[in-house]
């Protein structure tokens, strides 16, 4: 880990001598397979894990030519919103001294914001892009749910994630979306949208006649500083063309509970494969403790069951203990119907409610945290209030939209980001509303 | 706080089902904050039923034999192996 915290490896992977991304150095978040480079989720479980392919994005970063300079820290297997949940040690934030740079890709975001990489890839289920991208004043983009590959991705809820990019302005982190986008065999989710693009072309700053729509239910109970510089960012596009109006959208606030059930279940069943047979940590055989319920066994010797058990809770965080048995729980007989339909149902309505505002408007906003950047270690011990700082964010995970979030200000010296939302696959308006600013 | 019965033994049940060996007093912890989460998912109780349009078509490809990883790079990284297979525990 290098001392700041920003890398769990730091390991050069050069690319091709030409392309658009020549002469760029980039950050590559942790749980992005390279090929021959350790790549551990932040997890004590995947610490010797080194992938024998590379994931699509990163094919792409390096036929673009561009240079990979260290894979970044990151909240394990990308569950948590600080950064502080690696199994390797919290990242500073450099824009706010003793604060947390975000998550789960803080690694990504402060490599860019201390300018250790040009730019950036991280992955966003309900925020882990944007959210860092906000705490630490850098740009970063959660592109539409099918629009980048994910093939490679070491999967935490695959109907929620898409891997983006960051940069020090909506122009580069762009330019880099425009070299990872596109169709990919080897991820049958992915779409044509964003074959040929020219998202970067997109960043002209012009937002005259630009109709934003802004959700009162995503910043009324926002932090008082925090909607100061919102509504200021919003005064900035108002000079320069744009309009905007309020709209209401009822089903976010369901938004937060549907998007934990569904996560924590997709990710009981995705973390089920770490067994400490094919890879990842396997408890020792002679220094392993014996579970509960286990007689005299050795994890060699006895009981299959016992043995998995006992390398996962070596393996495995507080966090995603957490969230592999809350997820567990709520696909279990009997709790099915009760929390994982009603989340798809909430899931449904969420979708609705953003699509018949987007018909109204070109993209909607709101501040991209309710909240300034935590204090570091002050936040871990009540997971609750830790879910709900994402309220912002989730909705757009669980509509399978396009945002961007863009610095907007700073409130008491600490950064405050802007977030915008397009239709799906109009990543060309977020960006376009985006560079009005940054 | 809620009427969701979490008690000490579902944790454990839900543990034992996950395949994940817990300490006593992290089924202490998890039934305290478990209460406190599943109380809060309670509110999707409110939630009407909404129709999902599945605007979704499936993709299909044809099976083709294409490369893969060679059997040493797919055993590269597991703990134990014999004769070009992974080894795991016994299965009782």
């Amino acid at each position: 880990m290098s001392d700041d915290g920003v890398f769990v490896t730091e390991e050069r992977i050069e690319g091709a001598a030409d392309g658009p991304l020549a002469g760029q150095t980039v950050a590559v978040k942790d749980n992005i397979s390279t090929e021959g480079v350790r790549t551990t989720c932040g997890s004590e479980m995947l610490a010797d894990y080194v992938p024998p392919y590379d994931a699509t994005v990163v094919e792409r970063l390096k036929e673009a030519g561009a240079t990979i300079v260290g894979k970044a820290n990151m909240d394990e297997f990308g569950m948590g919103s600080t950064t502080e949940t690696s199994a390797f040690g919290p990242t500073e934030n450099p824009a706010a001294e003793g604060r947390v740079p975000g998550g789960s890709s803080g690694g990504s975001a402060a490599a860019v914001a201390a300018g250790e990489a040009d730019l950036a890839l991280g992955s966003d289920t309900g925020g882990s892009v944007r959210n860092p991208a906000a705490f630490c004043g850098v740009v970063g983009i959660k592109p539409t749910y099918g629009l980048v590959s994910r093939y490679g991705l070491v999967a935490y809820a695959n109907s929620l994630e898409q891997i983006g990019p960051f940069g020090s302005t909506v122009e580069e982190a762009a330019e880099l979306l425009d070299v990872v986008a596109g169709p990919d065999r080897r991820d049958a989710t992915t779409r044509d949208e964003g074959a040929d693009s020219d998202y970067a072309a997109a960043a002209d700053g012009d937002v005259d006649g630009l109709e934003v729509a802004v959700p009162t239910n995503l910043v009324d109970g926002a932090d008082e500083g925090v909607v100061e510089t919102f509504r200021s960012a919003l005064d900035e596009l108002e000079d320069r063309g744009a309009t905007y109006h309020e709209v209401e959208l009822p089903s976010v606030e369901h938004a937060v509970e549907a998007y934990y059930v569904i996560a924590m279940s997709e990710a009981s069943s995705n973390l089920a494969r770490f067994d400490g047979v094919r890879y990842g940590h396997r408890a020792d055989a002679d220094t392993g403790e014996q579970g509960s319920s286990s007689s005299a066994t050795q994890s060699h010797d006895g009981n299959w069951n016992e043995a998995f058990a006992r390398t996962r809770k070596e393996g495995f965080g507080e966090e995603v203990k957490r969230r592999v048995l809350l997820g567990t729980y709520a696909l279990s007989a009997g709790y099915h119907d009760k929390y994982y339909k009603k989340a798809q149902d909430a899931r449904a309505w969420v979708k609705q409610d953003f699509d018949e505002a987007l018909e109204d408007a070109d993209v909607l906003a709101s501040p991209t945290m309710p909240v300034p950047p935590f204090e570091r270690g002050g936040s871990l011990d009540d997971p609750l209030q830790m879910y709900l700082a994402d309220a912002n964010t989730v909705p757009v995970n669980l509509a399978d939209l396009p945002a961007i979030s863009v610095p907007a200000g700073e409130t008491d010296g600490l950064p405050v980001g802007i977030q915008f939302v397009g239709s799906a696959f109009d990543e060309e308006t977020i960006v376009r509303a985006g560079s009005a600013l940054a | 706080m809620s009427d969701t019965p979490v008690n000490s033994d579902e944790v454990r049940h839900v543990a034992d089902l996950a395949r994940v060996d817990l300490d006593d007093d992290d089924v202490d912890r998890f039934t305290e904050q478990f209460a406190d989460i599943l109380a809060y998912f309670e509110t999707l109780d409110e939630v009407p039923e909404v129709e999902r349009e599945a605007d979704l078509a499936n993709v299909m490809r044809p099976d083709e034999v294409r490369d893969s990883l060679s059997q040493a790079e797919a055993l590269a990284n597991a703990e134990e192996t014999e004769d070009g297979y992974f080894k795991g525990p016994n299965v009782s």
